[in-house]
């Protein structure tokens, strides 16, 4: 018998007010599975993000995290349940050092493989800054500091919100080629991303979001660049 | 001398209006809360080192231990309780709310103790003073409450840059979604602040209530002192707050020498001349 989801959304709706941002979404991730979900601008794949990380919560539908509900905890509580975000746009604190925001990252004190050295060897670049002030770091080195971040609450589940946007292709290809061995750690991703490309070629499993609703999903190697097309742009 | 002993004074007295002012620069720079009932929580300290004294029969500085974690429980029950309610994108609703908690601390305090004036008794160290050269002398309870002031401004400065509590202090207040998604509880963080905050008060109000007469109704005066004094030093900079509370008392002692009726208009005065000159205050906060 296979084992159950580490994370299971089942028709999830999510408002802004009055404004519904999700229909319907239904997602599964299992363990240590990479997920991409993709789609347009205003698709609602940062709403998923959010109400997965506790920062929003959906009006409807069920969320489950290794088969307890997550939907009415609070951020700080999914972080210490296992589920970490790298934010859309890095947003590492500004008055703090580059290792002051990975510690910040481990305060949770869960146990697991990921420590400052860790991230270090991960991200070389960093050890080299861990004393500046974190915008004193290039936007590739800033989204490293993220991850970086992140990973220090020792997540299951590890959540990448656009993690191209912004930075030079060949600083993209760079990040992504350093995420399978962090996924050799065990844990879980789910890639939001607009470059479909890198998405594809990270993911095992793809979500295909169109104004709020899953549009399409299945192993990335089965779908076609034409359904996936018609699934991002609604024609 | 009689100038070198006056400045000596102000000097010393600054260290008090810098305590006045550390705990209402530590709480707005954390949670951008103007904590309007600050002065009053500064009498309501000295009314419990009051009790505690009268109590216990100990003298105040020794009633700084018990009067010290009773500031801070009231400042994280009243966080949990009550502010945290208050905060959100919008300004006004602290405000507003610190504003009647200044009022029902003063008719609290009005019921519970008279408007009559008291004082804490500290004995023999009260009229103590050492000549520190000719013709110039240093009262011992001014220069314990100097000591202790920049001994409250280094302590702060050391917990915020090199403790667990001031890293999630610092990153609370660059971004409190992203500290939540980090894992920290903000609604603990911002009470810890204010049982910090309270702890600082409680030492401020002791002092002040050795050092003269108090009643409920002087709060407001204490919460304008702090509030220059931050404003001067700039926000953000706890050394800072310590030279705005030096130069609010220097000016303050340099114009009652002048003539007595000007020892409050000429700290005032000092404030708009900076306010003018340097609105961001003498060392604000570098960005980074």
């Amino acid at each position: 018998m296979p084992d159950a989801p580490l994370l299971e959304l089942r028709a999830v709706d999510a408002y802004y007010g009055d404004f519904q941002a999700l229909f319907g979404v239904s997602l599964q991730i299992d363990a240590g599975q990479v997920v991409a979900v993709i789609g347009a601008n205003g698709a609602g794949k940062s709403t998923l993000l959010k109400s997965i990380a506790g920062l929003m919560r959906p009006r409807r539908g069920n969320m489950l995290f290794d088969g307890a509900p997550i939907g009415a905890a609070p951020a700080f509580e999914v972080v210490a349940r296992g589920i970490a975000l790298v934010p859309e746009g890095r947003r590492l604190f500004p008055s703090l050092t580059v290792e002051e925001n990975l510690k910040i990252g481990g305060q949770s004190g869960r146990p697991g493989p990921w420590t400052l050295s860790r991230v270090y060897d991960l991200f070389p670049v960093l050890a080299e800054r861990r004393h500046l002030p974190a915008p004193a770091l290039s936007g590739g080195q800033q989204q490293m500091a993220a991850i970086g971040r992140a990973l220090m609450s020792n997540p299951r589940l590890l959540l990448c919100d656009e993690i191209s946007l912004g930075l030079a292709p060949i600083i993209v290809r760079d990040i992504y080629a350093r995420l399978p061995a962090i996924v050799a750690e065990g844990l879980s991703m789910i890639i939001v991303e607009q470059d479909i490309v890198q998405a594809l070629n990270a993911a095992a499993h793809v979500y295909c979001l169109q104004e709020g609703r899953i549009a399409l999903h299945g192993r990335a190697r089965d779908l076609t660049r034409e359904s996936i097309t018609a699934a991002y742009f609604g024609v | 001398m009689e100038w070198v002993n006056v400045i000596l004074q102000g000097v010393l007295i600054g260290g008090l209006y810098a305590m006045f002012a550390a705990g209402l620069s530590l709480i707005f720079g954390v949670m951008r809360l103007v904590n309007i009932a600050h002065g009053d929580l500064i009498v309501l300290a000295a009314y419990v080192a009051l009790m505690v004294t009268q109590t216990l029969g100990i003298d105040p500085l020794s009633s700084l231990l018990l009067v010290t974690p009773i500031m801070a429980v009231i400042g994280y029950a009243l966080q949990r309780g009550l502010l945290n309610r208050t905060l959100g994108d919008d300004l006004l609703p602290p405000l507003l709310v610190t504003f009647g908690l200044s009022i029902i601390i003063q008719n609290g305090l009005l019921e519970l103790f008279t408007a009559d004036s008291r004082k804490l008794q500290a004995g023999s160290i009260e009229i103590e003073t050492f000549q520190l050269m000719q013709g110039v002398w240093v009262g011992a309870l001014p220069l314990i409450q100097f000591v202790v002031a920049v001994a409250v401004i280094a302590a702060l400065q050391a917990l915020f840059y090199r403790t667990a509590l001031g890293r999630a202090f610092r990153a609370t207040s660059d971004d409190q979604a992203v500290a939540q998604l980090m894992g920290l509880d903000t609604r603990h963080v911002f009470a810890m602040a204010m049982a910090l905050s309270l702890a600082i008060v409680a030492i401020a109000g002791v002092f002040l209530a050795v050092r003269a007469n108090f009643d409920p109704a002087i709060g407001p005066a204490r919460l304008i002192f702090g509030f220059e004094a931050v404003i001067i030093g700039g926000l953000g900079s706890m050394w800072g707050t310590l030279a705005g509370g030096i130069i609010l008392g220097v000016s303050q002692a340099i114009g009652a020498q002048i003539d007595p009726g000007w020892q409050l208009l000429a700290g005032h005065l000092a404030f708009l001349a900076i306010l003018a000159v340097r609105p961001q205050g003498l060392f604000p906060k570098v960005s980074g």
